[in-house]
């Protein structure tokens, strides 16, 4: 089965690192809503700052997390991604 | 009736079947009816991409389940429900280019048809084609009759002349235009759930007099609605976090999305599907949960969560926009059974009865069998729809966690591990499937945690441990065949 996929494909390379990349963003979207959601979210509620008028945690963890990690998905895609051929060069179909 | 409500909806169907008909020409057209008919012929652009892929993946849940379990657990929900934001982005990231790639140079169609080439394994095909059709069918049941109570509440028709009404104007477009309809009404459907939500999001904040009052008189009637934990204090960090594997990264084992991520153009749509799609799953998600908890000041005491969505938008908006807003889950939910039932005939056309039923059938032959297949499919699910389950996400969080189980491993380490082979896949798919069934009948949540952890689990272990063993067994076999 390893013959019908070559292993040393260029294209592979690329697409490796391109998986590699969406693992990271995974665990930095992980570590930065669990941060802020538990770390400023475990405090009394008494005890909560807002920003605008929305909780400090919920803020932080849910509304700007969405904006940092979209960021940082727009910068993988734009400078990290490379545009490759998805057809054999013998020619599909 | 309830018109000026009903004529948005109405325009919206009609909308749809354009679409739907639109797409027959290239049914009619096409040299490979199998290609287009279930992949569009893989000529699918970024917008579409994105907008088929959280089309597919929002659903009935998000759009009427979600809000009403917000609206009792508070911000704790919506926190919960910003882990698919992930979904977003990382299905196409990691399956992305290798996927694509792989299933051009198998000639893939289906998901099962990669899994075919993979591993070359006739058990490996028939427990996919197997756990697709059984799990999909309990999920399209659920999506079904959310469809059927929206229709219900909004136009007072009886349950029974709602469900008929739902499941046939989503039948036709489906039959008639096979994928390439499938994926272009959801672009349409994708649209319309972001313009319901902003729109509602909107006149929902308005109408409670702008956050800081919403929130203020949450917290007055409990400090626990704007806490991450609950209104009970019952979501615990660990069984909040084992979200990211259900909805988060798991998604990657959902056969209706991987699907999906065969079905483009070039790099350059997958760029753009990726960016579009994060935007727009992360916004809907986001604004969709956070539209439930706001609506508890503005309608206090509703029992059941199922009905929030409904009531908000009749109480907060015009009659004609509550119309187009409530086009959305109704679009949600339309375009999610869409997928499920072209991958469900999918499933029986190609991946059972052209493998070995009847392997040289005609093109003619194979076009009646899937319009037949599609339509007696659709017949089922309404006779199962009509004694309808109660809580709509929890049947459908159920057909997740199982497909995820079954597929998740098959499908990634098959792509990025060259040592996986058939017996672990098959150990893998089996192990899956049979720990969710157990373990969601018997110890769900086990250790704090979503059912689905640990089954999957069990089946990468499974999946890795079996390879190794078995190793040396099918390199020989492989040689002896060479």
């Amino acid at each position: 089965m390893r013959k019908t996929v070559k292993p040393r494909d260029k294209r592979f390379k690329i697409a490796h690192r391109e998986a590699l990349i969406g693992v990271i963003l995974v665990i930095i979207n992980f570590v930065w809503w669990y941060g802020f959601g538990y770390g400023l979210g475990s405090e009394k509620v008494e005890n909560y700052t807002y920003v605008f008028g929305l909780p400090a945690w919920f803020f932080y963890s849910c509304i700007l997390g969405f904006i940092v990690m979209l960021v940082l998905v727009i910068i993988s895609v734009k400078f990290f991604f490379k545009e490759v051929p998805f057809d054999n060069e013998e020619g599909d179909l | 009736m309830n018109w000026p409500v009903i004529t948005p909806l109405l325009i919206f169907l009609l909308i749809i079947f354009a679409v739907g008909f639109w797409s027959n020409k290239f049914v009619i057209k096409s040299d490979s009816f199998l290609q287009e008919y279930f992949l569009g012929e893989r000529q699918l652009g970024g917008f579409i991409l994105a907008m088929t892929m959280v089309a597919t993946y929002g659903s009935a849940s998000s759009f009427i389940g979600g809000p009403g379990i917000a609206y009792t657990q508070g911000l704790g929900w919506v926190f919960l429900a910003m882990v698919q934001l992930a979904t977003g982005y990382f299905v196409l990231m990691v399956l992305g280019k290798k996927f694509a790639i792989v299933a051009r140079q198998y000639k893939a169609i289906t998901l099962v048809d990669f899994l075919k080439e993979r591993y070359k394994s006739k058990a490996v095909v028939l427990i996919s084609a197997a756990s697709i059709i059984i799990f999909l069918f309990s999920s399209m049941t659920a999506q079904w009759v959310g469809g059927a109570r929206l229709v219900e509440s909004l136009t007072g028709l009886s349950y029974t002349t709602a469900l008929l009404i739902f499941v046939i104007s989503v039948l036709v477009f489906v039959i008639v235009g096979g994928f390439r309809a499938v994926a272009l009404t959801d672009a349409v459907q994708g649209v319309v759930m972001f313009a319901g939500t902003l729109i509602l999001l909107i006149a929902t904040i308005k109408a409670g007099g702008g956050i800081p009052k919403i929130i203020s008189s949450l917290a007055a009637e409990n400090p626990n609605l704007i806490s991450p934990f609950g209104a009970a204090h019952t979501l615990t960090p660990a069984y909040v976090s084992s979200f990211w594997i259900l909805v988060g990264v798991g998604v990657v084992g959902l056969p209706q999305i991987t699907v999906r991520a065969m079905s483009y153009k070039n790099s350059k749509a997958m760029h753009s599907a990726i960016i579009i799609g994060t935007i727009v799953v992360g916004f809907i998600m986001l604004g969709m949960h956070l539209i439930g908890v706001f609506a508890r000041p503005i309608l206090p005491g509703i029992k059941v969560g199922d009905t929030v969505m409904p009531l908000l938008s009749m109480k907060v908006l015009p009659p004609y926009a509550a119309g187009i807003v409530l086009a959305a889950p109704m679009a949600a939910i339309m375009s999610t059974v869409d997928a499920l039932l072209i991958l469900v005939s999918s499933a029986i056309v190609k991946d059972v009865y052209l493998n070995y039923v009847k392997p040289h059938a005609s093109d003619s032959h194979v076009k009646k069998i899937s319009f037949g297949v599609t339509t007696i499919i659709g017949l089922i699910v309404i006779l199962l729809a009509l004694s309808p389950p109660d809580l709509i996400v929890w049947l459908n969080l159920f057909s997740f966690g199982g497909l995820e189980s079954v597929f998740i491993w098959p499908v990634v380490l098959g792509l990025y591990w060259g040592k996986g082979n058939k017996y672990g896949a098959i150990t893998s798919m089996l192990l899956g499937m049979g720990s969710y069934i157990l373990l969601d009948r018997f110890y769900p949540n086990a250790l704090g945690l979503h059912t689905v952890v640990l089954p999957i689990i069990i089946s990468f272990l499974g999946f890795v441990v079996v390879s190794y063993v078995t190793h040396r067994n099918v390199i020989n076999q492989n040689s002896k065949e060479v």
